[in-house]
């Protein structure tokens, strides 16, 4: 098939060589040349990788969690089927229908230090007397990004959670209120234990996005204030297209996929041990 | 026991309200201060409804800069690469459905291998080979990238769709006697209609909403589209472009807004969470 052809020429052989340019010294012009793990000794040393490798972990784990808190949740609230159900359904896939950069560039002008929304609300209600540069302070600078990121996928996590509460039969609830379950008792005996397959699809998926975000920080920050924000995606970027560092680049990339799949790995090795011995209670 | 469940769900709506005001919040902002004149927005009177709505904004993000410029890219880029798209991913995809089933495993595994690794493996080589095809500051070459992006995951959606037409439909019409010809254009096709309808609308929102590549790629400015002609503006805002940008934010996000429309329409029917179960 010519389909499988042009998937192969255009993506399935630069990803190979993407893996193989990440144990070169290659500069963008200069000829490659083999260097074996050295790009990853000279990562040990490197401050900036550390520090961007740290600063996406906290980035990946707040968000993943706090979306996942927060969009079951925002499920649970949906799966009551009160009046307008399905307008709040609606309404809350806003953040979807901006696109990422747009996100990005919304989400600057509210928190804009001489125009922005939140300055101005914060002041006239005196939780500040002057303005605060959110987005370039090395105090609040991570929180207001962890803030835009969670915004942002809270309503896919929803989705997603929501459709799987759609999927628990009614009947098992209706037994347990029989059976005298108050309200957590059936939460945690019944939803929790027949969701576990999505919640584990969805935390596993969304951690890989996290983890690979790159278009709305950027510009959102730049990585700034002083690398502070620069996730390793960003970091990638900056040492393949700004500083032409392009075999270390791809050993970054290297090593993300490896921290990922060592995480995805882990987590779904947990997930498989536990949803086994919950079988062997039953 | 009346009284308790009155009670909870008005905590349901306070809560459910709660949620709409933060995630829907920028998306209003973004609309409204794209209607408010320049004037009202130095005032830095915090509203939603402007004063005196306008369209000033439009008139100056329109005429400055390389908007409808960059409109016109992505929209090209974004028509182009979608057609091409349907077309070959839409036989093969019948194809899948219908007699192998090794490749349908093959094409999951790279849906699923392109969300693992990070995009920056795959540009570093791409950006190579497209340079050397003389393709990568290209409008053509971001049109080909696309097209490649998008095939595994256009192909999933149409597997998915097809494989629930029944077979019986096909053989029907060939005992009818129906030509191939026939059996193609007016017995397929029009079942398949919605199915190719929404993949060509997920095609063509993801490469108009496309960042990264087009970023990495597009290095001449009258070729940039639209994300990254709005990006370059980032670091320089002021108040004297907060206006113009805002309008030209609820432009991008027009392609976006109507799959929205839409799925209010899905969500109604419940459509949406059916599709995501399977």
């Amino acid at each position: 098939m010519p389909v499988v052809l042009l998937v192969v020429i255009f993506s399935v052989l630069p990803l190979l060589r993407g893996i193989y340019l990440g144990f070169t010294d290659y500069r963008l012009g200069d000829p490659i040349t083999f260097n074996g793990l050295k790009n990853y000794g000279q990562m040990l040393q490197d401050d900036f990788f550390w520090r961007s490798f740290r600063v996406g972990i906290i980035w990946t784990v707040v968000v993943t969690s706090g979306q996942i808190m927060l969009g079951l949740g925002l499920a649970l609230l949906l799966e009551r089927r009160v009046r307008f159900s399905s307008l709040y359904s609606v309404l809350i896939l806003a953040p979807w229908a901006m696109p990422p950069i747009i996100r990005a560039i919304i989400w600057r002008q509210i928190y804009d230090v001489d125009a922005g929304v939140i300055n101005a609300t914060f002041q006239s209600l005196s939780f500040l007397d002057k303005p605060v540069n959110w987005l370039s302070s090395f105090e609040y600078a991570i929180p207001a990004v962890i803030i835009v990121g969670l915004w942002g996928e809270i309503p896919k996590a929803a989705v997603f959670l929501h459709a799987g509460l759609q999927s628990i039969p009614n009947d098992l609830y209706e037994a347990g209120q029989l059976d005298g379950a108050n309200a957590f008792q059936r939460f945690r005996h019944i939803t929790l234990p027949l969701l576990r397959p999505v919640l584990a699809g969805t935390i596993s998926l969304s951690f890989i996005w996290n983890f690979n975000m790159f278009g709305m920080v950027w510009v959102l920050t730049q990585g700034g204030p002083g690398g502070l924000t620069r996730l390793p995606m960003l970091a990638a970027y900056e040492e393949a297209f700004r500083y032409g560092y392009v075999g270390y680049a791809a050993a970054i990339g290297n090593v993300m996929v490896v921290l990922i799949s060592i995480a995805m790995f882990f987590y779904l090795r947990t997930q498989m041990r536990e949803s086994t011995a919950s079988e062997i209670v039953k | 026991m009346k009284q308790k469940t009155i009670f909870a769900d008005l905590a349901t709506h306070i809560g459910l309200l709660a949620y709409v005001s933060f995630l829907a919040f920028p998306l209003v902002w973004m609309v409204s201060t794209s209607f408010k004149s320049t004037g009202e927005l130095y005032s830095g009177a915090v509203t939603i409804i402007p004063q005196i709505p306008t369209l000033e904004q439009y008139k100056t993000a329109v005429t400055e800069g390389m908007l409808l410029r960059s409109i016109w890219n992505s929209f090209t880029v974004g028509v182009l690469s979608t057609v091409i798209t349907i077309a070959i991913a839409l036989p093969s995809a019948y194809a899948l459905s219908r007699f192998r089933s090794f490749m349908n495993r093959a094409v999951l595994g790279w849906i699923l291998v392109t969300q693992i690794f990070p995009v920056i493996l795959i540009i570093i080589p791409l950006y190579l080979i497209l340079r050397s095809l003389l393709l990568s500051d290209s409008l053509t070459g971001l049109g080909v990238v696309y097209i490649v992006w998008n095939l595994p995951f256009v192909l999933w959606m149409l597997h998915g769709y097809i494989r629930t037409v029944p077979v019986e439909l096909e053989e029907a019409a060939m005992i009818d006697g129906a030509s191939r010809w026939n059996l193609v254009f007016r017995v397929l096709l029009p079942v398949l209609l919605p199915a190719i309808a929404a993949s060509a609308i997920f095609a063509f929102i993801s490469t108009w909403n496309e960042f990264f590549f087009a970023l990495v790629f597009m290095k001449t400015p009258a070729l940039g589209t639209l994300p990254v002609e709005l990006a370059r503006y980032t670091g320089m805002e002021g108040i004297a472009r907060t206006g113009p940008l805002a309008a030209s934010s609820v432009i991008a996000s027009l392609p976006s807004l109507v799959l929205f429309a839409i799925m209010r329409k899905w969500f109604a029917g419940g459509l949406l969470a059916g599709s995501m179960k399977a």
